[in-house]
């Protein structure tokens, strides 16, 4: 018990050491967590998004040319 | 080079890679942290504060290590137009300006205690803080403009003119007086730190080159599938 207090305690540095050392986990965490989000929201978009594509292009390939085309 | 440049490619190869890369730095930064903790003593001058050193020095070299790693890209990128290097530009800086934050921060946190002041305008202190705006500075440029191409050369740009400040960084302790220590790693002669510190913080560092490999194949892997995006969006808009 005396051991784990005195560890925590880090020789009366506790206020500088822990904050150090939690801040870089904190920090290094962070990116992790938001690299991974952002690149499972961008691949949930791109999956959507090709499912569209797939459904929609034999419907365009039969849809008559638009006006401008027509005319320019 | 260029046969990596295919995205399909690369996302393969980096899939291969990422779980070795991913378990590696875990094993690493356990290994690491325990030893830097529990199995290294307490400095003779610095008593415990020392243990700030293990996340502090890998941090800085990270912060240094992925500047240049940026400038090479974007070297790459200017001249022989690789696409993959912008990319790995703009996936590396938010990494490089974490460790850039870290490394300052737990500086103060370090100086603070042991020469009674969280910062002083010395020379290692000053250019340290210049590479963290360096790195904001190419964040936001990557950012600045509707055309990503105009972003990605702005930032490159910026990258390779700022890659001056590195030596500047790592020489600043041996040309201006200064309350930071000189290197006791890195150094010509050999190293001068005990062993029983140099192998807890060497651990630690590989830790950290692991956690930025996995990371920023991640993040390379998450710009490509935004670049498909933008492409078909820009698709649908030119269709309607």
């Amino acid at each position: 018990m005396r051991e784990i207090a005195d560890f925590f305690q880090m020789g009366g540095y506790a206020a500088f050491v822990w904050p150090a050392l939690g801040l870089t986990l904190l920090v290094m965490l962070g990116l992790l967590v938001t690299t991974l989000r952002q690149l499972r929201a961008r691949q949930r978009r791109l999956a959507d998004l090709e499912a569209q594509g797939a459904s929609r292009r034999p419907r365009r390939e039969e849809a008559p040319p638009r006006q401008e085309e027509a005319t320019s | 080079m260029h046969r990596f440049a295919n995205p399909a490619r690369f996302t393969r190869i980096a899939d291969r890679v990422l779980p070795f890369a991913g378990f590696g730095a875990v094993a690493a930064l356990g290994i690491g942290f325990y030893l830097a903790l529990f199995v290294a003593p307490a400095d003779y001058q610095q008593g415990e504060t020392v243990r700030i050193m293990y996340v502090h020095v890998p941090s800085a070299w990270m912060a240094l290590f992925i500047y240049v790693a940026m400038a090479v890209a974007s070297a790459a990128a200017l001249i022989w137009r690789h696409p993959l290097a912008d990319v790995a530009a703009k996936a590396s800086s938010p990494i490089g300006a974490g460790f850039a934050f870290l490394t300052l921060v737990t500086g103060s946190l370090w100086g603070r205690p042991m020469w009674g002041t969280w910062w002083e305008w010395d020379g290692r202190l000053t250019s340290m803080l210049i590479l963290f705006f360096l790195y904001l500075g190419h964040m936001a440029l990557m950012h600045a403009f509707e055309d990503q191409q105009r972003g990605y050369r702005a930032a490159a740009v910026l990258a390779l003119v700022g890659v001056i400040n590195v030596p500047i960084i790592k020489f600043s302790v041996d040309w201006w007086a200064t309350l930071h220590q000189p290197a006791s790693v890195l150094r010509l002669d050999g190293p001068t730190i005990h062993s029983s510190m140099l192998w807890p913080l060497l651990i630690t560092a590989l830790g950290f080159k692991l956690y930025f490999v996995t990371l920023v194949l991640l993040r390379m892997k998450s710009e490509l599938i935004a670049a498909r995006l933008r492409a078909l969006d820009l698709a649908r808009l030119k269709a309607s």
